[in-house]
């Protein structure tokens, strides 16, 4: 027999439960909205720290000035140095990864047997989780004294040999995700190619790799912003001068190392060389995000529907 | 036109695209091979230099600390850096990234706030590390009083991973079949005992694997950690190592969280920065000995992606 008390007990438990879960998901909702607080604060203290560094250099003296370095004297406040340094750096990285890692990308894809694919892939993976100081170690005492086997005048410290090394490192990102996405293009597209009777080269180039751009562009975009915000080889490797330069033979600085070289050296809080350090964060922090947003909208721009 | 000068003229056309098929797979191969000299080339070229050095009076270079003279210096305070702050990193961004996964893949409803959320969460994994150092500078050192410590060590790089521990989360979550939570809430379960007992228990593999990428991640960044003040000369322990129970005492006793620190890659790059050949060699055993840790991370990762993919079936 059910005793008259027993409905209500379960109602109980029934609405204590209820309240177990709600506070649970009040939890789990918290923790997911850590990646919010995350973002605004990093947009927050870039701002607040290097608001009083545009004040005494003058945001538009920052943005055009073709001399860099808060701690001379006279100190010289404008940011196109570290831009051409890390623009510099970003080309060779890129006319070296891009048609790398997609013609890895291509290769695993569309000729490579299976059995390549599954030895060559964790490799590749290998070489994605590599330190990048020890990437830093390799440019400046492996490559570029390769390079100046080649190049006789290049010296000690140049952006040319931090550049390709970048370009290593960011192959495995383009090719991995590419080859994703090319892997994606349904058979009967392909099937379709070779009826006609196009080559596999022919099908991979003018089937698969239209179908699969918007994953490919955006394995670009990605190598592209890793490779605006790698810090290691350059600091290392491409030595430190503050110049405003398209060379790659020449040594320069990037945004990032300059990050830390200045944070090496103490940094007296509130000083001006410590708010440049913020200043010059948050031009890279713009070119990243310029990249991503580009990103997004090339991917929806050129999403193909099957 | 006669049928046999067509038939002639397509077989040329063929085997003219036939061959230039056979170019790019060579030339496919070439930069797959390209991509594995150069991996290569980097492994022995630390290992040339690297070796005999960390192996010279085995094990010394282990268990001495850094110091003016090459031949004197070793790693001892890099390497039980690296350790604890790995372990606060894991601590922090295990529950917190995981937490996240689960809100994300198993309550958010479709609205602004679950989408805004995610758009962050893919930006987050696109912003460069070292911005993660000047936030941990800013707000962390400066702003919560936490100091050049390996608490703000740890915080700064978990920060940096939670994208790849959510992400893998979803994943994993994402693979367990519906049949599974079916049957949870037809035995009564609610929805929090369904993914606690029944979900989470599956997806814990998969999870561990993302963890375990994200750490090998983590135990290999530089620039988050140089921006905070780590590039410090160190010559002590953050915990008392004389005996076993003394280690632990003063493990839970939790007081090297506010210790300052250095880390493995720190280390190497203040070697590497020096002109003087002898600390190259340094610089060159430091990063063997963290290209061995952050391989045998990676592997591991894989093995159990391996294992537990062969060990479930549905």
């Amino acid at each position: 027999m059910v005793s008259p008390a027993a409905p209500r007990r379960s109602f109980e438990f029934k609405a204590s439960r209820n309240i177990v879960g709600k506070v649970i998901e009040i939890i789990l909702f918290l923790a997911a909205s850590i990646s919010v607080v995350t973002t605004i604060a990093i947009v927050v203290d870039l701002i607040y720290e290097s608001i009083p560094f545009f004040q005494v250099a003058g945001l538009w003296q920052f943005l055009t000035g073709r001399e860099w370095g808060p701690v001379f004297e006279p100190p010289k406040y404008g940011i196109l140095p570290l831009v051409s340094g890390t623009l510099t750096t970003t080309i060779v990285a890129l006319l070296l990864a891009i048609p790398m890692g997609t013609i890895i990308a291509m290769y695993l894809s569309e000729f490579a047997p299976a059995q390549v694919r599954e030895i060559v892939k964790p490799i590749l993976e290998l070489l994605a989780g590599v330190p990048t100081v020890v990437y830093g170690y390799f440019a400046l005492l492996v490559v570029t004294p390769a390079l100046q086997l080649v190049l006789k005048d290049l010296p000690g410290f140049n952006m040319l040999s931090a550049g390709l090394v970048i370009g290593i490192m960011i192959v495995p990102t383009i090719s991995s995700i590419s080859e994703d996405a090319m892997r994606a293009v349904p058979v009967s597209l392909r099937e379709g190619s070779y009826a006609t009777g196009a080559t596999r080269l022919q099908t991979a180039l003018r089937v698969v790799f239209p179908a699969a751009i918007s994953g490919i562009s955006s394995s670009y975009i990605l190598g592209i912003s890793r490779a605006v915000g790698e810090t290691m080889v350059v600091a290392v490797a491409a030595g430190l001068q503050y110049r405003l330069t398209f060379n790659p033979a020449e040594s320069a600085a990037t945004i990032t190392a300059y990050i830390v070289q200045v944070s090496i050296g103490d940094l007296p809080y509130g000083s001006i060389p410590y708010q440049s350090v913020f200043a010059a964060g948050l031009v890279l922090v713009f070119m990243t995000l310029v990249l991503n947003v580009i990103g997004h909208f090339l991917s929806k721009r050129y999403r193909e529907i099957y | 036109m006669t049928g046999g000068k067509l038939a002639h003229d397509v077989q040329s056309d063929l085997s003219r695209r036939k061959l230039i098929d056979a170019i790019f797979v060579i030339v496919g191969m070439v930069a797959l091979l390209v991509a594995t000299i150069v991996l290569l080339t980097l492994i022995t070229s630390l290992a040339v230099r690297g070796v005999p050095r960390a192996t010279l009076n085995f094990p010394e270079f282990f268990f001495t600390f850094a110091s003016r003279r090459p031949t004197a210096a070793g790693i001892y305070a890099a390497w039980v850096g690296s350790a604890l702050v790995m372990v606060v990193t894991a601590c922090t961004a295990v529950p917190l990234g995981v937490a996240a996964g689960i809100y994300l893949e198993e309550y958010a409803r479709k609205n602004w706030v679950s989408d805004l959320i995610e758009i962050n969460v893919t930006n987050l994994a696109g912003v460069p590390s070292i911005i993660y150092g000047l936030l941990a500078l800013g707000v962390l050192n400066q702003g919560l009083k936490l100091g050049e410590s390996i608490l703000t060590a740890g915080i700064t790089l978990a920060l940096l991973i939670l994208p790849v521990v959510i992400v893998t989360t979803r994943e994993a979550l994402r693979a367990i079949p519906l049949s599974l939570r079916e049957a949870a809430y037809a035995v009564g379960a609610t929805k929090w005992r369904m993914i606690w007992d029944h979900i989470l228990p599956y997806a814990t593999g998969s999870i561990l694997t993302g963890v375990i990428i994200g750490l090998s991640r983590a135990i290999g960044e530089t620039a988050p950690l140089i921006t905070i003040g780590a590039l410090t000369f160190i010559a002590f322990l953050p915990v008392n190592t004389e005996s076993l129970p003394a280690f632990i005492s003063s493990f839970l006793s939790f007081a090297w969280l506010k210790e300052p620190f250095t880390v493995m890659p720190i280390q190497m790059f203040n070697w590497v920065s020096r002109p003087e050949p002898a600390f190259q060699d340094n610089a060159a055993a430091a990063g063997i000995v963290l290209l061995l840790m952050t391989l045998a991370m990676n592997g591991v990762a894989i093995y159990l992606r391996y294992r537990f993919r062969k060990g479930i079936k549905w």
